[in-house]
C-alpha cells in the first residue's frame, strides 16, 4: 500500500502540475465570459459602431499584412534555407530581432525610421509631402514589422526540412525550378508555412504597443480592436465595453483559426 | 480521495498568495512599509521628486508610483489594484472611486492650465485660433482621459464664444489625427514631428524642455478649471503622511517647481 503511493506520488504532482497549469490559461477566459454574460451592457457594446469600425479595420489589416507577409517572405524564407554563404546566421538573427523585441520598441524603431523626422520619413515628408503616421498604413506597417518575422521564421524551417534531393529528382525529370517548388517543395512542408502564416495573422491581429506608438488610435483610420478595447478600458464604461470587444475579438479569431485548420489540409490535397 | 485533495490543496495555495499580496500595502507600524501612489501622468515629475523627499524624510517607507492616464488608473482601482493613495488629474475620477466607496478622504492637490504644444518647424499654427486650419495635424489625448475632456471643454467654450466663427469645435476636431492614452502620448507626437500640435498641460510642456516643441497659449476666456485631487484609499499612516505631505507648503512648493498652480477650491 505505501509503495504503491510512494509510486503514485509524484504522478500526482504532475497532475496536480498540469491541473494548475491548465486552469491559470483557462480562468481568465472563464472570467471574460463570466463578465460578459453578467454585464447587461455586453450586447449593446459588441453591436456599436466604434466596435463596428475596429473589427473591419482589424480584419482587413491584418489579412492584407498576411498576404504581404507570404509574397515577400516566401521567396526570402526558401532563400534561406537553401543557399550557403556566410553570415546567413546573421540574416536569420535579424529576422528573428523583431520576434524578441517589446512591440513598443517597435513603434519607436518604426517613428524613427518612417515618422515625419525618421530616417526615410523626413525626406519623404518634405519632398513629396507623403507623411505615414496616423494613417491605416502605418498600421499595417506596424503589423507586418511584428508579424511577418513568424511566418519566414516557421517557413524557412519548413523549406530546410524537404529534402533538396527531391527537387533534384524532379529537374532530372524535366521540372523548371518553379515547378518543383511549386509541385514538391510546397506540398511537403505546407504544414509549417500554414503554422507560420497562423502565427503570423493571430500575431497581426492582436498587435497593439507599435500601432499606439506608430499609427496612432483614431476610430475608423487606426483604432484597431487591441486599441479600441484598450480605449474602452478608459472610458466611462470602464470594463463593461473592454470586455464585451475582448469577447467579440476573440470569438473572431477562433472562428477564423478553426475554418484556417479545416481548410488547410484540404489545400494540401490540391496543391 | 487522493484526487480531491488536487483542488483544495490549489485552494489553499491561491488563498495564501492572495493574502500575501494584498497584505502589502497597509503593515505601517510608525512610519514604515510601503505607499503605493497611483498617479497621473501629467504628475510623473512632480511626484517623482515628491516621493524621493518623502523616503528621505521617513527612511523606513518606501513609495511606489505607478503612473497612468487617470482613466486607466481608475478603472484598475475599480477591479481592485492595490494603491493606498490616488491622484487623479480631474475630480471625476475620484468620484467614481468613491461611488465605490473606496475613498477614505480627499483633498484638493494643485491647478493646472492648458496651452498648445506646437512643432517648432511648423508653419501651421501660430495661434490658439489656427487649430482649425485645414490640414493641421492635431493630436488630443482621447475623450475618456482628463486632459482630453478638458481640451474638448476649451474648444466647446471658445465655440461658444464666437470668435472664431461658426463650427469652431467642430472644425479643429476634424484636425485630430489621434485620441492618444495620456497627455504625455499626446505631447510625445508633438516632440517627434508626428503632429503639428496638442492641447496639453502648461506643465507638461515645462517637463518637456524640448527645443522642438513651442508654447503657444490658449487666452484666459477659454481656459477650463483644471483641478487635480488627491484621494486616500487605504486607512494607513504612511499614506495619510504622504497624502499630508503632498498637500503641505512643502509639497506645494514642490508642484509650483513643476509648474502647478496651487488648488483654486477651498475645502
Amino acid at each position: 500500500m505505501s509503495g504503491s503511493l510512494r509510486r503514485r506520488a509524484p504522478a500526482a504532482g504532475l497532475a496536480l502540475l498540469l491541473f494548475a497549469f491548465a486552469l491559470f490559461f483557462l480562468l481568465p477566459f472563464a472570467g471574460l465570459l463570466e463578465r460578459g454574460l453578467r454585464d447587461g451592457d455586453t450586447w449593446d457594446a459588441i453591436t456599436s459602431g466604434t466596435a463596428r469600425d475596429a473589427l473591419v479595420l482589424s480584419l482587413w489589416t491584418s489579412t492584407l499584412t498576411l498576404a504581404l507577409a507570404v509574397v515577400a517572405g516566401t521567396p526570402l524564407a526558401y532563400w534561406l534555407a537553401r543557399a550557403t554563404f556566410p553570415g546567413r546566421q546573421v540574416i536569420e538573427g535579424l529576422i528573428d530581432l523583431p520576434i524578441v523585441l517589446p512591440p513598443t520598441i517597435a513603434g519607436v524603431a518604426l517613428l524613427t525610421a518612417f515618422g515625419r523626422r525618421g530616417l526615410l520619413g523626413e525626406p519623404l515628408d518634405e519632398w513629396f509631402g507623403v507623411t505615414i503616421g496616423f494613417s491605416t498604413v502605418a498600421v499595417v506597417m506596424a503589423q507586418l514589422f511584428v508579424g511577418a518575422p513568424f511566418y519566414v521564421r516557421a517557413a524557412r524551417a519548413g523549406f530546410a526540412e524537404v529534402d533538396e534531393q527531391y527537387e533534384r529528382v524532379a529537374h532530372t525529370l524535366g521540372a523548371s525550378r518553379l515547378r518543383a517548388f511549386v509541385r514538391v517543395v510546397l506540398p511537403l512542408s505546407w504544414p509549417s508555412l500554414a503554422a507560420g502564416a497562423a502565427l503570423c495573422w493571430a500575431r497581426a491581429l492582436g498587435e497593439l504597443g507599435a500601432t499606439l506608438i506608430f499609427a496612432g488610435n483614431l476610430r475608423g483610420e487606426t483604432q484597431t480592436m487591441p486599441l479600441a478595447i484598450l480605449s474602452a478600458f478608459e472610458s466611462s464604461a470602464g470594463l463593461t465595453a473592454a470586455v464585451a470587444l475582448s469577447l467579440l475579438l476573440l470569438a473572431v479569431g477562433l472562428l477564423v483559426l478553426a475554418a484556417f485548420w479545416l481548410v488547410a489540409p484540404r489545400l494540401r490535397g490540391v496543391m | 480521495m487522493k484526487r480531491v485533495n488536487g483542488p483544495l490543496a490549489l485552494l489553499a495555495i491561491a488563498a495564501l498568495v492572495a493574502t500575501g499580496c494584498g497584505g502589502g500595502g497597509d503593515e505601517s507600524g510608525g512610519l514604515r512599509g510601503t505607499v503605493t501612489v497611483f498617479a497621473a501622468a501629467s504628475l510623473s515629475d512632480a511626484f517623482a521628486e515628491l516621493a524621493t523627499d518623502f523616503e528621505q524624510q521617513h527612511p523606513g517607507v518606501n513609495v511606489r508610483l505607478n503612473f497612468a492616464g487617470s482613466a486607466t488608473l481608475r478603472t484598475q482601482l475599480l477591479e481592485g489594484a492595490p494603491a493606498d493613495l490616488f491622484a487623479s488629474a480631474s475630480p471625476v475620477e475620484v468620484a467614481a472611486i468613491a461611488a465605490a466607496d473606496l475613498v477614505l478622504e480627499q483633498r484638493p492637490l494643485a491647478a493646472n492650465e492648458l496651452v498648445i504644444a506646437a512643432e517648432t518647424r511648423s508653419e501651421r499654427i501660430s495661434a490658439f485660433a489656427d487649430l482649425a486650419t485645414p490640414g493641421l495635424r492635431l493630436v488630443l489625448a482621447a475623450e475618456e482621459v482628463p486632459a482630453g475632456r478638458y481640451a474638448r471643454d476649451a474648444l466647446a467654450l471658445a465655440d461658444s464664444e464666437g470668435a472664431f466663427g461658426p463650427n469652431f469645435a467642430d472644425r479643429v476636431l476634424a484636425n485630430v489625427r489621434s485620441n492618444e492614452t495620456s497627455v504625455r502620448a499626446a505631447l510625445a507626437k508633438v516632440e517627434l514631428g508626428e503632429a503639428d500640435a496638442a492641447i496639453v498641460y502648461a506643465t507638461d510642456l515645462a517637463a518637456a524642455q524640448n527645443a522642438a516643441v513651442r508654447e503657444i497659449a490658449i487666452p484666459a476666456q477659454f481656459q477650463v478649471p483644471v483641478e487635480y485631487r488627491i484621494a486616500l484609499l487605504k486607512d494607513s499612516e504612511s499614506a495619510r503622511t504622504f497624502m499630508d505631505f503632498a498637500t503641505s507648503t512643502e509639497g506645494a512648493a514642490v508642484l509650483a517647481r513643476h509648474g502647478f498652480d496651487p488648488p483654486v477650491v477651498a475645502t
